[in-house]
């Protein structure tokens, strides 16, 4: 039972990477730089995918790969050509098969109607001249059971320059197992050329002897055609290793064997296929294959699954290490020990160590952002479709590495952001046209790692914010006061209101800032920040900038009223003794710092976060100038600055909940455990992070 | 043998007994993960007064609850004599300030009975019923209720 369920499991896992493999080789057709090997890997993918499912039972999924196997097959015989059309529609065939792989992990049912009139295109696509491929017809459907194909084409021995090529397949056990078929690839066979296939069943054991799971079936096969016995053995690449083909040189075509650099043996060969020989293997070992191939097939693996969890706690224990390492350091430095002591090499070695293995754990966790972009030009393509315009995704940086977490994290968000990209940013084609713009609207997703951040901008070339109405219906909508003077940021920013967002918005379909306000929160959930930049006519930029992982941060120790506080140094961007600078008092109580021209808040933390209420003495205190998002600058006073440390975050949340101005907690190398503050919600007064308070 | 049948025994209740105010409290054994000794917590900003600040248990950082503070029997002013004891609460652990941990004994369930009326609001509202052991009436802590509503609902 349960290794049914961890065979499941790591199906699904397969699938995952395997749908992957797909839509980049879809990329590739559609930008035109596909080869053959494009083509077989997709074939592949899709192909191990039915494999898998059908092991599984997963008829549904079977079902649908088959059909969409069968028309990559016509595209690597080169019976389809890749255009516009076919890419859309494989492209269309590869979100479903991800939708069926999806509904099948959850044991969900999926709609069939859907995949049949795809099929039905895919088969319409594919539904040349040679009746052995179409899938539509009936005689294609033939089990695998012990059979017999016979393709009985009684042809004369080779006419013309037609080679004859005389080969035995003996699948192994492990070909049915993984769900292989070969009558799937007698057919492929027989479109190479003219085939005569007798079945040899001398093999198989009485039937009351007969082991049930093991195979015993073989092949011998006669195919005249100009192919090179490398075009027929890349039929049977996908059973590689599953089977054994065995080449009988045909006497009066000599050349066929020796012409090729690769195969100057012209015996019999056997292709050292199979890892369990079911018949007794000729001996001559050949390079049937490309040494490539097989090294693909027999290498080492360099890759291992593990469990997410215990990656985890290795990370959670590398942080302890590391606060023990504190502590250590902190005790040490209480008694005095004499500079130069090996005690202090010692601290010093413990500490490097310690430091890199951290790094190194963290990068256990730090995947490619590539994954989560090829499942947003998916979003790309839907809402294009359903909004009737005409859009295409570029991606940037898509290697950049970011936490597990935050790439699932983020995927919500992002979504929410291509729609509104497509929905609201991007005008009709027409309109576009119009405008002398190129008919297909252009979003590009990037990220980047920028000075310890992960930056991922989506950038659309749009029509812009369409700031008065955005104005107007903040006003309508009781958001803002009606006489309030805005700055075009200011007008942007209230797309991220909570509230702002409805259907009857600036678009008749959903509105610009269709969940801006979930956006930002899940943003700001993961330590990360949102801004929006437009210029109207010429697009909308968001940038989402996020911290590289979630388990450490750069912080300012601080002391306010008696206690400790980290303060990230991400936002930081300058501390000012209290004495030299200048402050102005503002209406009752609120003081701002005059710098350099410009007029900051100034935020007492200790006032703000309950810990005193008596205002303090400014001149005796040190400010540190933080910057939000909307490059809003805030000053956070505070007692003392005491160091700059990197810090292990422990969430607050999973044992007690969110505190506002608190972002999480850290334990301090004396054990105790300090709060780090959320130097954004300090900035805004109120619980909410939103502009709002600002104007009410 | 008597032993082991008893301890699958629904019927019985095994429970840890603590002090606060000079009063006799107990939770369920099951829910307690460890006890310690005090040490000086981090006080939260914008927290109930209930909530003592949070601790480091070997690099888990949980909330301190005052439980005489809780249960309106005034505040705590813990020194090294105090005790807090690890528990769970759902999905989540916390530590319950108490004055000193009495005992760990087993009672029939049929010995509960509902909290009297005359106790006051905040008591009624933590404390599941009563057991009567050798004439001390022990208070039994519903540990539902004891941290603030909201997050108590998001297990």
């Amino acid at each position: 039972m349960n290794a049914n369920t961890d065979l499941r499991e790591i199906f699904f896992n397969e699938c995952e990477e395997l749908l992957e493999v797909l839509s980049d080789g879809i990329a590739q057709m559609e930008s035109g730089e596909a080869s053959l090997d494009t083509v077989n890997a997709v074939f592949r993918a899709v192909h191990s995918i039915k494999g898998g499912a059908g092991a599984f039972g997963l008829d549904a999924l079977v079902e649908f790969a088959h059909g969409f196997e069968n028309t990559l097959d016509d595209m690597r015989s080169g019976k389809l050509e890749t255009t516009p059309r076919i890419v859309e529609l494989l492209y269309m065939a590869s979100d479903r098969l991800a939708d069926l792989v999806e509904s099948a992990r959850d044991r969900q049912e999926c709609d069939p109607a859907e995949s049949k009139s795809l099929l039905e295109q895919l088969a319409a696509l594919s539904g040349g001249p040679s009746t052995m491929s179409s899938p539509s017809e009936p005689e294609t459907e033939v089990d695998f059971a012990p059979m017999t194909l016979d393709f009985s084409l009684d042809l004369p021995d080779v006419g013309g320059s037609d080679g004859t090529h005389e080969f035995r397949f003996t699948p192994s056990k492990e070909l049915y197992s993984s769900g292989n078929d070969p009558a799937l690839l007698f057919r492929a066979l027989s479109e190479i050329g003219e085939m005569n296939i007798t079945a040899d069943t001398s093999c198989v054991p009485p039937l009351l002897d007969h082991p049930w799971d093991q195979a015993f079936l073989a092949w011998d096969i006669t195919l005249s055609s100009e192919k090179t016995q490398d075009d027929i053995l890349e039929v049977f690449e996908f059973v590689d290793g599953m089977c054994q083909i065995e080449f009988k040189e045909i006497p009066h075509n000599p050349t066929e064997g020796s012409s090729r650099a690769e195969e100057p043996d012209p015996e019999p060969e056997t292709v050292p296929q199979a890892a369990e020989p079911v018949q007794p293997p000729a001996p001559p070992v050949a390079e049937g294959i490309k040494p490539k191939k097989t090294g693909e097939s027999s290498g080492p693996n360099t890759t291992i699954r593990v469990d997410l969890d215990r990656v985890d706690r290795l990370i959670n224990l590398v942080g302890e290490l590391v606060i023990s390492e504190a502590m250590l350091t902190q005790s040490i430095s209480e008694v005095t020990v004499p500079s130069g002591s090996k005690v202090e090499t010692a601290l010093t070695t413990l500490k490097q160590l310690s430091s890199e293995i951290q790094e190194r754990v963290m990068a256990i966790r730090a995947q490619p952002i590539k994954f989560l972009f090829q499942r947003m030009s998916r979003i790309v393509r839907e809402s294009s479709q359903a909004t009737s315009k005409q859009a295409r995704l570029t991606t940037e940086g898509e290697m950049t590495e970011v936490d597990k977490t935050v790439i699932e994290r983020l995927a919500d968000p992002l979504t929410h952001m291509i729609r509104n990209a497509v929905d609201h940013g991007l005008e009709k084609p027409e309109k576009r046209l119009e405008l002398g713009k190129p008919e297909k609207g252009e979003i590009i997703l990037s990220a980047a790692h920028r000075s310890g951040r992960v930056v991922i901008e989506l950038k659309d070339d749009g029509a812009g914010i369409n700031r008065p109405k955005v104005k107007a219906l903040a006003i309508s909508k009781g958001l803002i006061p009606s006489d309030l003077e805005m700055s075009d940021t200011e007008i942007d920013n209230l797309l991220f209101l909570p509230g702002f967002s409805t259907a009857d918005a600036v678009s008749n379909l959903s509105g610009r800032g269709v969940g801006m306000d979930v956006v930002r929160s899940e943003i700001q959930s993961l330590g990360g920040r949102v801004s929006i930049q437009s210029t109207p006519g010429h697009g909308t930029t968001v940038t989402i900038s996020l911290p590289l992982t979630l388990a450490v941060l750069e912080g300012m120790v601080v002391q306010v009223a008696g206690e400790t506080l980290v303060v990230p140094t991400t936002a930081l961007r300058e501390t000012i003794r209290g004495r030299s600078a200048t402050i102005h008092q503002m209406g009752s109580g609120d003081k701002v710092l005059a710098m350099r021209g410009e007029l900051i808040p100034i935020v007492d933390l200790g006032e703000r976060l309950g810990f005193r209420s008596t205002p303090q003495d400014l001149d005796k205190l040190v400010f540190l100038l933080v910057e939000s998002d909307a490059d809003k600058r805030t000053a956070i006073a505070v007692d003392r600055v005491v160091d700059q440390r990197e810090v292990v975050i422990k969430g607050l949340e999973a044992n007690y909940g969110r505190i506002d101005g608190v972002a999480a907690a850290t334990i301090l190398g004396d054990g105790r455990i300090a709060l780090i503050v959320d130097t954004d919600q300090l900035a805004a007064p109120g619980p909410s992070r939103s502009s709002a308070p600002m104007f009410t | 043998m008597s032993e082991a049948a008893e301890k699958i025994d629904s019927s019985q209740r095994e429970i840890v007994t603590f002090r606060i105010a000079d009063q006799d409290y107990c939770i369920d054994i099951g829910l307690v993960r460890e006890i310690r000794g005090w040490t000086p917590t981090t006080v939260l900003p914008q927290s109930p007064t209930y909530i003592k600040g949070v601790m480091n248990l070997r690099g888990t950082v949980l909330p301190v609850v005052d439980l005489a503070q809780r249960l309106g029997l005034g505040e705590t002013e813990p020194d090294a004599r105090h005790v807090i004891i690890i528990a769970h609460l759902g999905s989540r652990t916390v530590g319950l300030l108490v004055e000193a941990v009495s005992d760990i004994t087993s009672v029939p369930q049929s010995e509960l009975k509902p909290t009297p009326d005359v106790a006051s609001i905040d008591a009624k509202a933590f404390v599941e019923g009563v057991f009567t052991i050798d004439d001390h009436l022990i208070r039994v802590i519903d540990l539902k209720h004891i941290l603030p509503h909201e997050e108590g609902d998001r297990e």
